[in-house]
């Protein structure tokens, strides 16, 4: 059975954070974030979650391009940033608590950055 | 003025039967702020996925955590369906449907002997985990597996079960329901659990929602999300409802996972008396390309299960945001303001699971 209760909605940097904004005070709850490598950057996909409703917002950014943090306005959030910081090498700003690449003690600096 | 002191907790603690660490935050006995970390035991699954045949990848997913096996198989599948655009036969949906609460049902009991154990209370732990042995018993005799057994495939299942598995898992269901009785009454009733858990962690309706809370943590707050609602698998055929308490403490998130034991077995026989004849899987074609996000409950909440497939037999993405990842910030609220003496309770009620988290 399809979920037709999800979609995905592209967003570009300027409008994200107040799509955040937005999302929080209608009470929706943060579901997940996943970063995906792509060709020359990433694409942000954070998921909400209203009733059975699930919207996910998504940020497509170059390699180096700072992902501003939605901690200040999600503290939950903080654990799967700092994963995305971490295996992907995501470049995200300003992330409370910011694990600084400690969340996981593995030896490989951003081990999922690269495919293959 | 009270002595503010650091210290740790974990990773290895009697209560934890995975390995977590927190730095409390104390003034003199009380919590006043918790710093969880953990990475003991990342094995970077996901990454797999480049490498495994999406087929193949079916076991690594099962592989992610003991207790969580068959649904994670289950989730991953159900993903890469939806890219693929398969229709499951009925009789898998139910298969799977059966397998999934009996894991719900495994898992539960699992904790609750843990919560038992925790509490000092060894008879109770003892009798717990012994009504499990009759759920992996149905496992072994279903599937050939206690715990990891590999049942899911894209399209299906790889397993059935004869009229004669099923009439014998409606009599274990009963059995386990006659027997439960008097386990349930113990943690429902008995003074001593009752003061240990009523009142204690308490996570209030609109802060579980936005901390991020999900399954027995959330409902046990008062809010009734259960995403078997959504009606994937044979759900939507299946009375299904969410199991909720309203007080958010510890006790709610035991009374909450001990209902949601007799709804499984309820769900087990009615999924077992409507299951239809037919095939148990189809074919699979071509190769994934498209993306989905799918959505199951697992015993300890939501899981998500993200597949980004490029048209290879590899997929470019599979992400899975487990319950505990989205239970840990709700957590570290609820110790702020508790008595150290009680961190072990707080932290087993959310029922974690680090290698879940931890992939």
């Amino acid at each position: 059975m399809t979920d037709e209760k999800s979609v995905i909605r592209p967003v570009d940097k300027a409008e994200f954070l107040p799509a955040v904004i937005r999302l929080k005070k209608d009470r929706w709850r943060l579901a997940q974030i996943c970063a995906v490598r792509i060709e020359n950057g990433y694409e942000m996909s954070y998921s909400f979650c209203k009733e059975y409703q699930l919207v996910t917002l998504r940020l497509v950014t170059e390699t180096e391009e700072p992902v501003p943090s939605i901690t200040q306005i999600y503290p939950c959030a903080f654990l799967q940033e700092n994963e995305a910081a971490e295996l992907f090498g995501v470049p995200i700003e300003e992330v409370d608590p910011d694990y600084h690449h400690k969340l996981y003690r593995i030896d490989a600096e951003t081990p999922f950055k690269e495919k293959g | 003025m009270a002595k503010r002191s650091i210290i740790p907790f974990g990773p290895q603690h009697p209560v934890l039967p995975e390995p977590v660490h927190l730095d409390l935050v104390l003034e003199d006995e009380t919590v006043v702020g918790a710093i969880p970390s953990i990475g003991y035991i990342h094995r970077g699954l996901e990454k797999l996925v480049e490498k495994k045949d999406f087929k193949q990848y079916v076991y690594v997913a099962e592989r992610v955590c003991g207790i969580c096996s068959c649904g994670h198989g289950m989730g991953y599948c159900e993903a890469v369906e939806q890219v693929m655009e398969i229709e499951v036969p009925a009789r898998a949906r139910y298969l799977r449907t059966i397998w999934m609460e009996m894991s719900r049902v495994h898992s539960h009991l699992l904790w609750l002997g843990l919560l038992a154990d925790a509490m000092g209370f060894e008879s109770l732990f003892m009798e717990s985990w012994r009504l499990r042995e009759k759920i992996l018993d149905m496992f072994d005799a279903t599937t050939g597996g206690r715990i990891i057994f590999s049942v899911n495939c894209v399209g299906g299942t790889l397993k059935d079960m004869d009229r004669d598995m099923l009439a014998g898992i409606c009599r274990a269901a009963d059995e386990i329901e006659q027997e439960i009785h008097p386990v349930m009454e113990t943690f429902l009733r008995d003074y001593s659990v009752q003061s240990r858990l009523k009142g204690l962690g308490v996570l209030k309706k609109d802060d579980a929602v936005l901390l991020g809370a999900v399954g027995p943590m959330l409902r046990a707050s008062g809010e009734a999300y259960d995403v078997r609602m959504l009606g994937y698998e044979a759900y939507g055929d299946l009375d299904v409802e969410p199991v909720t308490a309203q007080d958010g403490d510890c006790y709610s998130r035991c009374r909450v996972r001990l209902y949601e034991i007799l709804q499984s077995l309820r769900l087990i026989r009615q999924a077992a008396e409507k299951i239809p004849d037919g095939e148990i899987a189809v074919p699979v074609k071509g190769n994934p390309k498209g993306e989905y996000f799918a959505r199951i409950e697992q015993p300890r909440g939501e899981a998500i299960y993200y597949v980004k497939g490029n048209g290879t037999k590899n997929l470019d993405r599979f992400r899975l945001r487990t319950p505990t990842t989205s239970n840990i910030p709700p957590m570290v609220e609820l110790l702020k303001g508790c008595q150290l003496a009680d961190v072990p309770l707080i932290i087993l009620t959310i029922d974690p699971c680090i290698s879940c988290t931890e992939r």
